[in-house]
């Protein structure tokens, strides 16, 4: 039987049942009232009774897709895929359906929305941190709905914000036309430039626009075409919600007590920080068991270092002498992989070679690779040995009964409105007050005074300080020319071969871009895996480089162990 | 105390010496207003680094000088709270917020390219570079992003900075100056990589980006002058293989470019472009198109990564990053890092730029009763070769503070000024 794909293809009198629910709606609170738009810029605060439960579970399943998001977007993962698994994501935990669609509870869903964001607020203002985390993730939150959003709701909401943009008028558009015309995707079609518009808006609004160099600049203003538009409402949702956030954070602390809430702020906000840990890479219990020594690195260096690694090890012993981030890149890895402290001064002092006096040593270099041991300045250092968070509170896992609270449902906080936005007015939370530090709840067993230097991960090799003209750091696979990687590959990895298929499969992972697919897949080729094992543990893929290096290293004490029993076995035959 | 420098040749005034260094903060270095809240970085002799210093005024600020007589000393940002009581303040509460838009650009970037010296030396020839980029980036600044206080400012060694005073620079985030500086890096990547501009997103005959387009056009007439007279880029086997690994690899062009020049060794680097502009164009000729495109678009290409700044993009991004202060002598060369006029960068030459031992010189010089006949007391810098500097430097400051006290709409508690 023939079925409509799209609801409102239904004329609206065909089914009963339908008309029915479409006057309940009509006659109740309607999504004509206060949410007249799925898309929703949190602009005024909810004016609602809340029952605590609400006040909670809204919260949760807010923060649930929020940390899901994140570590998404750590995962580079190409758009489009991104985009599905978000959507699927949305609508198992937090569905919002546009005003097209039939029997959903629309209202409901957006009432749940709106709660669960101003929830978060309270939870997320507190530290700049917390704040820029929020704010990303809920940028990338409305952007996803943004999209997916019906356009015709879409522009009616945007004329509801009332943006001022300035419009190019058609005289200016002209004068710049082939300014305009260079900044086009599509090249310069003539009709298409006709009908495109262009705002007009300071270039510092736009600033993702800008680094790609998409928008034509003139005078500090940016020519932002109609096409781009969806830079425009993001920049001014993040800049909205990032004032208001720092706004609930000053008032904060005059908030009067109300025991019941305050709890479950807190724990909101200590889950999103556990969340974090999904990214980072903690070392696991055998490879920190064994320490490495100076005289030691070398060795390893050969049989284990992740190419970046060997990279920059090899320069340092070839030039005695590393740039910043380089030497920043190796000293944290070898903190990884077990090298301490009293063994990495000597290690670095031999490396500097005698080109280097005593003196500028000590003066110039020793503090800094104190300083990433946690041993200067700020001391931020986990040291590597400290008790790992169990696997499970690297996901984001909000269980209520850790929580040891006992809020009861039936209390009703009535009117949260007068608490929420307008901060000054009645009090929600008395444990802002005697809240101290965030990680202290995070993870008691960590020394709440020691922020985390975490190893380079190669998210942050990849992305972060992109090597200068001079540099030697970063990833080789993304880095370095195609001619130079390989040869590079080729006097590093003798088990490489030139023109073998295995190379070509590296080199293609290069050059679409998927930097640690190719890194694993010399890591399978060079320990004797077939492609696709990964790392040989769940066929994962590499993605730091401490966990290259303890795999490798792994995998090398399997092979004795394995060979052990045996020749204990061969004694015993011959005995 | 009186001057306690030996009145003889001006060798003596060696800028390490700390008697030196406090006469010259005494009596030379221009008193400039501060912000309560801006954090001073003082290095002192021995290498010992201050961090976080701030002063309630100008007055303060000199005395600090004077005491501790820094070898050298950098400006930060103007903090959410003064930065000498960060330690009385909770975590957190010590936040970078304005800070001038600054831009380093340094020599040693340019060691690839240049001919004439490397490391840390410079002369006068390899200070085109440097005029080139001053020239193009003074001109996207001010055309392009819209500024108009802008000091340029010799580093005392070897490089120039840049300070934008405007007050959409001063609060722009670090986001947005990313973004700013993303958008202006056209040479990138490490050393291991040999065509190190990528602008036209991944299609290699793409048009340029309207701003950057404009740019060649000013870097073109530099890139003649610079690259292919002065310097000599493609001289050597060398340097010009570096040249066509950055074109494409077409059997025609490049192999027959190449034959021809290891027969002719004793080319200029101007007449082996010409050679590359006159092949390229019997392409165009031949009606091979797309081919003549790739070649034109990678030449246009050769001519940025020659040419454009080569900035370090990790000084400008974040609000955090420290950078000497303008007029302060560099411990090296003992030079003064003035002020330097971007219209006139190409005749500005680093060697003619005062030490302090020269200026301490000229002091010492004075007539005592020079004072008296204007009827009101000359400042000792006055009367020295930095006058012009100084002068350069104030005017900038006036600019920037009649511009700041028009547009006072918010509130700004501190004394608002450049420096």
């Amino acid at each position: 039987m023939f079925k409509p794909t799209t609801r409102h293809n239904i004329p609206a009198s065909s089914d009963p049942r339908l008309e029915v629910k479409l006057n309940k709606r009509a006659s109740g609170v309607g999504s004509s009232g206060r949410w007249p738009y799925r898309l929703n810029f949190y602009d005024r605060p909810p004016t609602l009774d809340i029952t605590l439960e609400e006040f909670e579970t809204c919260a949760i399943s807010r923060l649930r897709v929020l940390s899901h998001i994140e570590s998404l977007s750590h995962r580079s993962l190409p758009y489009a895929q991104l985009s599905a698994a978000i959507s699927t994501y949305l609508k198992q935990h937090l569905p919002l359906a546009s005003n097209t669609a039939r029997n959903v509870n629309t209202d409901e869903e957006r009432r749940r929305d709106e709660i669960g964001h101003w929830v978060l607020r309270l939870a997320f203002c507190r530290s700049p941190d917390l704040r820029s985390r929020f704010v990303r993730s809920e940028t990338s939150l409305f952007r996803h709905r943004f999209e997916t959003d019906d356009v015709s709701e879409r522009s009616a909401f945007l004329r509801s914000l009332q943006l001022d943009w300035q419009q190019v008028d058609e005289s200016e558009k002209a004068m710049y036309a082939d300014q305009l015309k260079g900044c086009m995707a599509w090249g310069s079609k003539e009709d298409a430039f006709r009908a495109e518009t262009w705002f007009k808006v300071p270039w510092y609004n736009v600033p993702d626009l800008v680094g790609s160099r998409r928008v034509f600049i003139r005078g500090g203003m940016a020519y932002v075409p109609q096409s781009q538009q969806i830079s425009l409402v993001l920049q001014a949702f993040s800049a909205r919600l990032e004032k208001a956030l720092e706004l609930t954070a000053k008032n904060l602390p005059r908030l009067d007590e109300d025991e019941r809430l305050g709890p479950v702020i807190d724990h909101l906000a200590a889950s999103f920080l556990s969340g974090l840990g999904a990214a980072e890479y903690q070392s696991s219990e055998n490879s920190s068991g064994s320490v490495v020594t100076a005289d030691m690195v070398d060795d390893v260096a050969r049989k284990h270092f992740p190419p970046c690694m060997r990279n920059v090890y090899e320069r340092l012993k070839k030039d005695h002498h590393l740039k910043h981030f380089g030497r920043l890149q190796l000293v944290l890895f070898l903190k990884g992989i077990g090298l301490p402290l009293d063994e990495a001064i000597p290690f670095w002092r031999k490396m500097y070679g005698a080109s280097m006096s005593d003196d500028k040593f000590n003066k110039e270099y020793k503090y800094n690779i104190r300083h990433s041991y946690g041993q200067e300045g700020r001391r931020a250092n986990y040291p590597p040995k400290s008790s790992p968070p169990s696997p499970e509170s690297s996901q984001l896992v909000y269980s209520r009964s850790t929580r040891g609270l006992h809020l009861d449902p039936s209390i009703r906080v009535s009117s949260v409105e007068s608490r929420f936005p307008s901060l000054e007015s009645r009090a929600i939370v008395s444990l802002f007050k005697s809240f101290g530090n965030l990680r202290r709840i995070a993870d008691p067993s960590v020394d709440p005074t020691l922020t985390p230097l975490p190893l380079r991960s190669c998210q942050q090799i990849l992305t972060q300080n992109q090597p200068g003209t001079q540099d030697s750091h970063g990833c080789p696979f993304r880095h370095f020319s195609p001619d130079n990687l390989q040869s590079f590959l080729l006097s590093s990895y003798p088990q490489l071969e030139r023109s073998s298929p295995e190379m070509r499969d590296i080199m293609d992972s290069v050059k679409s871009a998927h930097y640690h697919v190719a890194c694993t897949r010399v890591f399978e080729v060079t320990h004797g895996l077939k492609k696709g094992d990964g790392l040989g543990k769940d066929a994962e893929s590499v993605s730091h480089p401490n966990k290259y290096t303890d795999r490798s290293r792994e995998l090398e004490r399997e092979k004795l162990d394995a060979l052990k029993p045996k020749e204990e076995a061969d004694d015993l035959m011959q005995g | 105390m009186p001057v306690a420098v030996k009145d003889e040749v001006m060798m003596d005034y060696d800028p390490s010496s700390p008697q030196v260094m406090n006469a010259f903060y005494r009596r030379l270095f221009p008193p400039a207003k501060l912000f309560t809240h801006r954090e001073f970085a003082f290095t002192l002799a021995g290498d010992i680094y201050i961090r976080y210093n701030s002063f309630h005024s100008a007055d303060d600020f000199k005395k600090e000088v004077l005491r501790l007589n820094p070898s050298r000393f950098e400006i930060g940002p103007q903090y959410s709270a003064r930065p000498r009581d960060r330690k009385t303040l909770a975590t957190g509460a010590l936040q970078p917020q304005r800070r001038e838009l600054v831009f380093d650009i340094d020599m040693t970037d340019y060691d690839e390219i240049r001919t004439c010296c490397s490391d840390k030396k410079i002369c006068r020839r390899c200070w085109g570079y440097i005029a080139a980029a001053v020239k193009v980036l003074d001109h996207t600044l001010r055309e392009t992003f819209g500024f108009r206080h802008l000091l340029w400012v010799y580093s005392g060694r070897r490089g120039i900075h840049c300070w934008i005073s405007d007050a959409a620079a001063l609060d722009l985030n670090d986001d947005q100056r990313k973004s700013l500086v993303t958008f202006l890096e056209v040479v990138k990547g490490s050393s291991q990589q040999a065509k190190k501009v990528n602008v036209r997103g991944g299609r290699d005959d793409a048009e340029l980006h309207p701003v950057l387009k404009e740019s060649l056009d000013v870097l073109k007439p530099e890139f003649v002058r610079v690259c292919l007279r002065d310097q000599d880029c493609f001289k050597t086997e060398r340097q010009w293989e570096a040249l066509l690994s950055l074109l494409p690899q077409d059997r025609e062009v490049s192999s027959a470019l190449r034959s021809q020049w290891q027969s002719q060794p004793d080319l200029s680097s101007e007449e082996r472009w010409l050679d590359l502009v006159s092949a390229v164009g019997e392409l165009k000729k031949n009606g091979k198109t797309a081919l003549f495109h790739k070649y034109e678009k990678a030449m246009e290409d050769v001519i940025l990564q020659y040419t454009y700044p080569r900035i370090d993009a990790e000084v400008s991004k974040h609000r955090n990053h420290l950078l000497k202060s303008p007029f302060v002598v560099h411990p090296g060369t003992g030079r003064v890092c003035v002020p330097v006029n971007p219209a006139l960068a190409e005749e500005f030459d680093p060697e003619t730029v005062p030490t302090v031992g020269e200026l301490l010189h000229e002091l010492n010089g004075i007539p005592a009763e020079s004072e008296e006949t204007k009827g009101r007391k000359m400042e000792d810098y006055e009367h020295t070769a930095l006058k012009p500097y100084v002068d350069m430097f104030v005017k900038h400051v006036a600019a920037v503070l009649r511009d700041a006290r028009m547009s006072r709409k918010s509130v700004i508690k501190e004394e608002n000024t450049d420096f």
